[in-house]
């Protein structure tokens, strides 16, 4: 069973000057945003920050006020919903409940005028796609919402729309259901090379499913980059604290073109412009700190030499504080209070550890003295915001 | 691991006395409402029933109902009954649909001030509304004289005392029977249907049509039973707009009661009121699994 995986079943989208009031507030606010051809993109951010009013309005569903929405050469922005050929899978699926799910599938190829005998085939192609298999005759509240959500699926692909958007499928199904789907999404996309257009607000989901992700917030693009990109090097403050889990610490300017953490020195004023792509920020700069890529370091007895299970360790060093350690399963996780700097006192920063190691977190108990160590390649320096 | 059996009766026996007791408390918040359905609805019908089958010489006998089959005019009651109940019912959909899409497309405190228009004729007395059609609509009245002023038409037109001054006060009175269950209806119809249907390629037109008219006819069904079932039993406003020649069973009824003061004649057409009602309800029940539709989804 194969779909249609020929070159032309993509369609690039390219947004510009997209803009959208609600009152006084800037839903979108001049969005330029370019999505290539079969490409898997996520727009992600918090609740009200506009990536639910772009994707509507890449699908038709509202009106902006200024701007150009299009599809390869094709401007699109005057196009009614129902003449844009574009699949949805909504939020809430938005089954038929008065049709069966064969009937819901066929909904689209009916109003295409596809024959009866090529409509059948389609939907029982779908169907095996989604892995329905059988369940063409159910009615729609006869099915659980993993199954649902498939339906909804398979319904916004089987016109074959050369581009699908998806506004939050999965945020109605349990977390385990949730893992598998994302998966089952990712390969689909693979086997249907259509255009993807995905709306999420949770951040796992976007670095699981995304060739990129474009983090959305006040109706502005903040970042548009792959998940590591965007991991490895968040554009500022918002994206670091959104994407994963960070702590930020304030740096001071040092001697010369040094920025220090207390009394480390942590990365030089070069380095950081150049990885912002060379913009000179006169707010200062903050280290963003990952919880798994600090590493707990041995408990120094003698040598004054910083050893990680009895090697030598040549990175960053933080003293400080234990003050919980949790037990997660898999993982665990410590928060210490940093003992260094006079600014930057009273800083907690979390460290996650896998459980596996040799690591014993009966040893880490609270109040005990810890050194974390922080390699310098995993360094992050990011602009500080204004207030 | 298995509970030893004497653990698993403990308490058993209290236990479902107080389930039982729960039952009982719940039955007894119904008994009011019970005791009034028995005293004032089951009695007087069992005894109108029972009248219906006697004769004038106080024997059992079905000369009532024979004479409802020899006389012609009680099948033209019965005629104009139907008539009319249909035509109400026709015309409070045409004028109720296009009303409650209307109201359901509002956002919900506009929609209620609107309600309000529908409601607030709703609250004021039937006979009050009956007489205020016929100001309306009488020769010398203001719709006439309107509509010549206007060169609608050149002498007054009958719109009263007929079947169509009958029609237009019926139609008025039964109008928010039909919008209340229908907008109740429209409003639990997900938006995202709509979208979700003009995303795969249909036209507003069709959209409509194919989704959003199937999902509304429970609500239609229902408020059109109401309407329906209402009009059957109508006394005043065909009795005044109707200016005696719109005769429904009712205003037999009241007829034979006032002027033959026979009992039995009129309980028997209570009853092939009834029947003829209960029978129409059935019918409906099949066809359109009512249960969803006047109890909502189950």
């Amino acid at each position: 069973m194969s779909l249609d995986h020929s070159s032309d079943s993509a369609l690039p989208i390219k947004i510009s000057g997209l803009t959208k009031k609600y009152g006084d507030m800037y839903a979108l606010d001049a969005v330029d945003l370019d999505i290539k051809s079969g490409e898997f993109l996520t727009l992600l951010g918090p609740s009200g920050s506009g990536k639910t009013t772009l994707l509507m309005a890449i699908a038709g569903f509202n009106r902006p006020d200024a701007g150009s929405i299009r599809f390869a050469d094709q401007e699109m922005i005057l196009y009614p919903p129902h003449r844009r050929e574009v699949g949805m899978v909504f939020q809430s699926y938005a089954l038929f409940p008065h049709m069966t799910v064969a009937e819901n599938i066929a909904f689209p190829l009916k109003l295409r005028k596809v024959s009866v005998e090529e409509c059948a085939l389609r939907v029982e192609e779908a169907l095996q796609t989604v892995q329905l298999d059988g369940l063409g005759a159910r009615n729609i509240d006869q099915l659980s919402g993993g199954q649902r959500q498939r339906v909804a699926l398979a319904r916004a692909f089987v016109f074959r729309p050369r581009i699908l958007l998806m506004d939050e499928p999965l945020s109605a199904l349990d977390k385990k259901l949730r893992e598998r789907m994302q998966i089952e999404l990712k390969q689909l996309h693979r086997q249907l090379g259509v255009t993807t257009v995905y709306v999420t607000h949770d951040q796992r989901e976007a670095l699981t499913m995304s060739d990129r992700i474009a983090v959305i917030n006040h109706g502005k693009l903040v970042q548009v980059d792959t998940p590591e990109a965007i991991y490895n090097a968040p554009a500022n403050a918002f994206v670091a604290d959104f994407i994963g889990e960070s702590t930020l610490l304030p740096l001071s300017l040092g001697g010369g073109d040094q920025l220090y953490f207390g009394d480390q020195s942590i990365a030089t004023v070069q380095a950081a412009v150049s990885a912002q792509g060379g913009t000179e920020n006169n707010q200062g700069w903050s280290l963003v700190v990952r919880p798994e890529r600090l590493l707990v370091l041995d408990k120094n007895s003698s040598s004054s030499q910083p050893l990680i299970n009895g090697f030598a360790f040549d990175g960053i060093v933080f003293g400080g504080t234990i003050r919980e350690s949790v037990f997660q399963g898999e993982s665990a996780f410590l928060i210490v209070a940093l003992a260094s700097g006079a600014d930057s006192s009273g800083v907690d920063v979390a460290v996650r550890f896998s459980t596996g190691k040799a690591a014993n977190i009966e040893s880490l108990a609270n109040g005990q003295q810890i050194e974390l160590g922080l390699h310098r390649e995993d360094v992050i320096v990011i602009p500080q915001e204004a207030d | 691991m298995a509970a030893s059996a004497g653990s698993r009766l403990k308490h058993a026996d209290a236990l479902k006395r107080q389930n039982r007791l729960e039952q009982w408390t719940l039955l007894g918040l119904a008994a009011p409402a019970l005791v009034v359905i028995v005293l004032v609805v089951l009695i007087p019908v069992g005894w109108l029933f029972y009248l219906s089958f006697l004769g004038g010489d106080g024997q059992f006998s079905l000369e009532n109902y024979q004479k409802m089959l020899k006389y012609k005019s009680y099948a033209r009651t019965f005629m104009t009954t139907f008539q009319v109940s249909i035509l109400t019912t026709l015309i409070c959909i045409l004028i109720g649909y296009p009303l409650a899409y209307f109201l359901a497309q509002l956002p919900n405190r506009i929609a209620g001030l609107f309600m309000l228009t529908v409601l607030l004729p709703f609250w004021t007395s039937l006979l009050v509304r009956t007489y205020a059609w016929l100001v309306l609509l009488q020769r010398k009245g203001i719709l006439n004289d309107f509509a010549i002023q206007i060169g609608l038409w050149d002498s007054p037109v009958k719109l009263v005392h007929n079947m169509t001054g009958t029609l237009i006060g019926m139609a008025h009175i039964m109008l928010p029977f039909l919008v209340l269950p229908l907008y109740n209806a429209m409003k639990k119809i997900d938006r995202d249907l709509m979208q979700a249907a003009s995303n795969l390629g249909a036209t507003p037109t069709r959209a409509f049509w194919q989704i959003y008219f199937p999902l509304s006819m429970p609500g239609m069904v229902a408020g059109s039973l109401i309407v329906f079932v209402l009009c059957l039993g109508f006394y005043v406003t065909p009795a005044v707009l109707g200016g005696g020649r719109v005769i429904m069973v009712a205003t037999q009824i009241t007829a034979i009661l006032e002027n033959q003061y026979d009992w039995g004649a009129a309980s028997a057409l209570g009853v092939v009121l009834l029947v003829a009602t209960i029978l129409v309800l059935i019918l409906a029940s099949r066809l359109f699994k009512l249960d969803s539709a006047l109890f909502g989804k189950g």
